[in-house]
């Protein structure tokens, strides 16, 4: 079983696509080995079925999912997200997450936040907030504080910045630990950048000109290999952009 | 833009390409020869409550014509599309949610439904929509002689006596859609099946590549 799904590590999968599982008779009193299905992989009876077409990605010891470029985000407990406020009532905001439906927010969900002391929040404010509750069959819940109470780098923008869309794989890239997007956009100028995993992304640079530049190399970082982005980089680096 | 070369069972040549529209959550277009057909895909996304179904996705399909508003050939096409789409996306991962997808016509010379069906597939993979299979479609047209000829033009389909359209699914090559047109024998449907049969190999092998090509640059 492991090693159908060593071999395809790195591969183009598409849905459709199986992995049976079969146990080697052999050796039935070993201790079955156990996977962690993420996105894009399905169990199936005794197989495992590719749902979406992507490359097939593994992290030690067992876990596998497929890694597609997407654009439409589906509510995932615990991701943080970018959030713009569509609608106030009674004690809840109405959120847009880019999802199929809006989450909900309540307005006890800040720090600081009592009944008596509501915060300031006016529709079209972005929020930076967490996802507490998601599944297929509720309305997504969003929260601006963790366990503790403590915002924690969430709550409601400033003013200034920029927020545009860009595809789920490149939110991802530029989240993993590391990424070498962000840390060569790090290199050319000082930015303040919020990443949320539904695809949308807010920066803000010290001029317009600036936020600009960085919005426009994100976004055309979607489709370039590792070297013509470092070409590409260089280039505005060296002022010739 | 990927260019498959034809051999036996003969289609035209055909081509592809993903993600080629900014708004739509997936896009695709696909040329068969002449015929040309871009399709969107939106979803899952917000359903009027009175579509909305409560246990599985709510799938939706609109053909543009290249002229004119749509008509009744229009809306038996987008049922052909939408019975297979239906069968196979996993809807059941969505409820309460809607899929759209929308097909252009580009250009039409023959086997347009076809052509709708593999930009259909192209757009539903492209927006990342969980699928328990893929499917292709094949159109094969009987001739005044008895011989079939697989992905007619259109003047190859106005001089047919028979003319068919499958969905075969990518896992077992089964039959998920038909649509036929004129008369045949049992004995000639069984033969366009299996032709079709080996002919959605080449599509789908086709798919397999074109969407190796789109992942190429994150591998």
């Amino acid at each position: 079983m492991l090693n159908s799904f060593k071999d395809k590590i790195g591969d183009v999968l598409l849905p459709g696509d199986v992995f049976s599982v079969q146990m080697p008779e052999s050796i039935t009193d070993s201790k079955p080995e156990k996977i962690v299905c993420g996105p894009g992989l399905r169990r199936n009876g005794d197989e495992v079925l590719v749902c979406k077409s992507g490359v097939l990605r593994h992290k030690p010891p067992n876990l596998y999912w497929i890694d597609s470029q997407q654009r439409r985000y589906i509510p995932v407990k615990g991701e943080s997200v970018i959030g713009i406020v569509t609608a106030k009532s009674g004690d809840i905001f109405k959120v847009d997450i880019g999802a199929s439906e809006q989450a909900s927010l309540s307005y006890l969900a800040f720090e600081g936040a009592t009944k008596r002391n509501r915060p300031n929040v006016q529709v079209g404010d972005l929020v930076y907030s967490q996802l507490i509750i998601a599944n297929k069959d509720m309305e997504p819940e969003l929260a601006c504080i963790d366990s503790c109470g403590r915002a924690n780098g969430m709550g409601v923008f400033g003013a200034g910045g920029l927020l545009f869309k860009v595809s789920l794989g490149l939110v991802r890239r530029l989240l993993a630990p590391q990424s070498e997007i962000t840390v060569d956009l790090g290199k050319l100028f000082p930015f303040e950048m919020v990443v949320g995993l539904n695809g949308r992304v807010w920066v803000k640079a010290r001029t317009a000109q600036q936020t600009l530049i960085v919005a426009n190399m994100l976004e055309s970082c979607e489709n370039m290999t590792a070297q013509q982005r470092q070409v590409l980089f260089r280039r505005v680096a060296d002022g010739s952009i | 833009m990927e260019v498959c070369g034809s051999s036996s069972p003969t289609l035209r040549e055909f081509g592809c390409e993903q993600n080629l529209l900014s708004r739509p959550d997936g896009s695709s277009s696909f040329i068969q020869g002449d015929t040309s057909v871009l399709a969107a895909v939106y979803g899952p996304a917000e359903v009027k409550v009175s579509k909305e179904i409560y246990d599985r996705a709510t799938m939706e399909v609109v053909i543009q014509p290249k002229v004119g508003v749509p008509s009744v050939r229009e809306r038996a096409r987008e049922q052909c599309v939408r019975e297979t789409c239906e069968a196979a996306l996993l809807s059941k991962l969505h409820p309460r949610s809607s899929f759209t997808l929308v097909l252009q016509v580009v250009h039409d010379d023959g086997s347009l439904l076809s052509c709708f069906l593999n930009a259909a597939c192209m757009a539903l993979m492209d927006g990342g929509l969980p699928m328990g299979c893929l499917f292709a479609g094949v159109t094969c047209a009987i001739n005044g002689e008895g011989q079939i000829i697989t992905d007619p033009t259109a003047v190859q389909e106005k001089g047919s006596r028979a003319l068919m359209t499958f969905a075969i699914d990518s896992t077992e090559r089964r039959v998920m859609m038909s649509s036929t047109k004129g008369s045949f024998t049992v004995h000639e449907l069984q033969k366009c099946i299996a032709i079709s049969q080996k002919a959605s190999e080449k599509i789908f092998q086709f798919y397999r590549d074109s969407v190796r090509r789109r992942y190429s640059k994150t591998l």
